[in-house]
């Protein structure tokens, strides 16, 4: 099967005047975690709705798991897992009733459910909630759970919306090791996030902006575009550096790091460690070269580009 | 097969979540308490030995029969009668009678043939007075005054009807029967409204739609816990209305569950429908309650259906509370058997499909 897991061409959806998403392309691999990286309002939510086809489409074509969407919706549902931004299994039932209830929607028989659970509620560490409502536990166990219930009928594909905005460095950790777990065994996932250091373990990623797809390939790649552009300086009184800096038309924008200070470079520079001396001179600064992170890359992509 | 297994997991999760809601609980027990005492007891005081005249000018024993008849209602209280209807006015104007009933000399001829027996010269200004004297007006005297009574086995059953069975007239013995459409109006509609909604409110829907389940699965699925529920009430109904009112049943107990049956399953659709339309729980109540005042007023509880203005029968034929009255009181009160029932039994599963149908049409698993 050489089909991609998700391809959409030109997709978009308006909401009236709001633009949410805006003409945007992709192509995503089986059997790879692909992120999608973007500010609040980016267009995450919507994008991952219009693929699982419940928005449809203001235009553009998309193809999930070989199927129309939301044509042939229906046909991949049993194939697909969703876990919601905002949690949407019901807090009045119990960890051990909601995965019940999906299991027999999902179609599974009793058997094939109470093994599954078994696994997952160990899987998910969720042995000593088994018996508490959903409304009942912390915001970490819920992603947990919702996690439990969005891979409970062994769907080929995972959407995770946001997966882990309630879940704290430590189990975060924890989650994605569930996330490799999965995909090891063949799973596709898509996964949206805020966080730079999630966005690095995708096997590749997208960052969205205002509804539109700004870049996108292996983090690596993205951040190799921009080498020879980050600077990194270091010196007193960086306050004052950071605006003389940001008045330089060459500087795309300046942000203090603890002692240093991160400058990321428009393209087409040549030297930009020369350059900075030169402008900046006179301030005693040590200025050199810097590999360059996704969050430069989220920066260089989601800056207005203004019109130098 | 699956289809079943889904239907029977959405059931089951409704009665989880429905066991732990206390609120709605509550509803379920506690509404069918309270209104039937209110109602049962406020109607029963409200309407009671109002001074009336009697201006016989017939005579006759068809006369005496028909103030009798009046008398033995209790609504009124007859203390004087007059040779002339101007004796009358001029007491109701004077205040010492509220009402005076008037028999022509030609009773016994009109009686015969079946016109209006007599005139009531009602005081109209205290309303409540009024209205309880108009209701009077409704009563099938003519019945009593010699008609034969296999002339009424036909008619549809009506208010009037079932009030012939009420030798008594005590009021009870219509709310009792007439408060179970009320009630069930009331619970029913309410609680599938929000059913849709509340999922959608709480982002349970977002997921559910993600999932292989049908429109119709899911519909179904939500309905049956509540025919339970409207079972459960038309049990405490008419079980208050026996033990406290003293309200017996005498009809066929099939009878009355097919009956009921058919009006829950009315109900329930047409609460569904109101889901599958209303954006929030809040507007899903103000549509129960747009649907639940015409109910109660128009449907023969409040007024007899034969009073009503002819635009107002037009609405009350739309609304199956008004089917399920006529049904409820003739199980109920007459031991009516379903072949004679079959009009507005017909009417009610027939609204049950249509409404099942266009609210499974009307619901896409999408969040457009
Ligand atoms: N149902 C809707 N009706 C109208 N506008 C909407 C609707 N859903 C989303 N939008 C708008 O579309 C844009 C994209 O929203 P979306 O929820 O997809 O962003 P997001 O990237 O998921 O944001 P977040 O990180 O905050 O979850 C926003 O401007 C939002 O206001
Ligand atoms: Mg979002």
């Amino acid at each position: 099967m050489t089909e991609p897991a998700i391809h959409a061409r030109q997709l978009s959806r308006h909401f009236g005047e709001v633009i949410a998403v805006d003409r945007i392309d992709l192509d995503i691999p089986r059997g790879e975690i692909y992120g999608f990286l973007g500010p609040n309002g980016s267009g995450k939510t919507t994008t991952i709705r219009a693929l699982c086809g419940l928005l449809t489409p203001t235009a553009g074509e998309v193809r999930v798991l070989g199927r129309e969407i939301p044509a042939q919706a229906e046909e991949v549902r049993r194939r697909i897992g969703y876990m919601t931004q905002k949690f949407s299994l019901y807090e009045d039932l119990t960890v051990e009733e909601n995965m019940r209830f999906l299991g027999s929607i999902q179609g599974l028989s009793r058997r094939a459910c109470r093994q599954r659970m078994d696994t997952l509620i160990k899987e998910y560490d969720l042995g000593e909630l088994r018996r508490r409502r959903a409304g009942m536990m912390s915001g970490g166990q819920r992603q947990r759970l919702a996690l439990a219930a969005a891979t409970l009928h062994e769907p080929e594909l995972v959407f995770l919306d946001e997966p882990t905005s309630a879940v704290d460095p430590e189990n975060r950790r924890d989650f994605w090791e569930k996330l490799f777990d999965l995909v090891e065994r063949g799973t596709t996932i898509l996964v949206s996030t805020h966080y730079m250091d999630e966005a690095e373990r995708c096997h590749r990623l997208a960052i969205l902006e205002h509804g539109r797809l700004r870049a996108d390939g292996t983090p690596a790649a993205l951040m190799a575009q921009l080498d020879g552009r980050v600077v990194e300086i270091d010196g007193d009184d960086l306050r004052q550096v950071k605006a003389a800096a940001l008045a330089l038309p060459e500087v795309r924008s300046a942000a203090q790091q603890g002692l240093h200070l991160r400058v990321l470079l428009r393209a087409g520079v040549d030297d930009p460690v020369a350059l900075l001396r030169q402008r900046l001179d006179g301030r005693g600064l040590d200025i050199c070269l810097a590999r360059p992170s996704l969050e430069d890359v989220f920066v260089d992509a989601t800056r207005p580009e203004d019109a130098a | 097969m699956s289809a079943l297994t889904r239907i029977g997991s959405v059931t089951g999760k409704e009665f989880r979540q429905l066991s732990r809601d206390r609120l709605s609980l509550g509803m379920v027990v506690m509404l069918p308490l309270i209104q039937l005492l209110l109602f049962g007891y406020a109607i029963n005081t409200m309407v009671r030995d109002i001074p009336i005249g009697v201006v016989d000018l017939s005579g006759s024993a068809a006369g005496r029969v028909i103030t009798e008849q009046v008398r033995v209602t209790q609504v009124v209280d007859i203390v004087a009668h007059y040779s002339t209807a101007a004796q009358a006015e001029a007491d109701i104007v004077a205040g010492r009678i509220r009402a005076a009933l008037v028999l022509p000399e030609n009773l016994t001829q009109r009686v015969a043939a079946g016109d209006t027996v007599g005139q009531w010269l009602v005081d109209g200004s205290d309303t409540m007075v009024g209205s309880a004297l108009l209701g009077l007006r409704q009563m099938p005297l003519h019945l009593e005054a010699g008609a034969p009574p296999g002339a009424y086995s036909a008619q549809p059953p009506s208010f009037e009807v079932a009030l012939f069975f009420n030798p008594e007239r005590r009021s009870q013995v219509n709310i009792v029967p007439g408060l179970t459409a009320v009630i069930l109006t009331m619970t029913m509609i309410l609680f599938t409204s929000v059913a849709l909604v509340r999922e959608r409110e709480r982002g349970n829907m977002e997921l559910l739609i993600t999932t292989p389940i049908r429109p119709l699965e899911l519909m179904v699925g939500k309905l049956v816990p509540y025919v339970f529920v409207g079972l459960l009430q038309i049990t405490i109904i008419l079980g208050i209305g026996w033990g406290v009112f003293g309200v017996a049943f005498h009809g066929d107990l099939f009878n009355l569950i097919v009956v009921t049956l058919a009006f829950i399953g009315a109900s329930l659709t047409l609460g569904l429908l109101i889901s599958t339309q209303a954006q929030t729980q809040m507007q899903a109540m103000q549509m129960t309650v747009f649907v639940l005042l015409p109910s109660i007023l128009l449907s023969g509880f409040m007024f007899p259906y034969d009073a009503m203005p002819v635009a107002a029968q037009y609405i009350a034929e739309a609304l199956p509370a008004t089917h399920f009255m006529r049904l409820i009181r003739g199980v109920y009160l007459r031991d009516a058997q379903l072949a004679q029932l079959t009009p507005d039994l017909l009417w009610l599963l027939g609204f049950t499909v249509i409404m099942l149908a266009v609210a499974t049409a009307r619901f896409h698993k999408s969040l457009d």
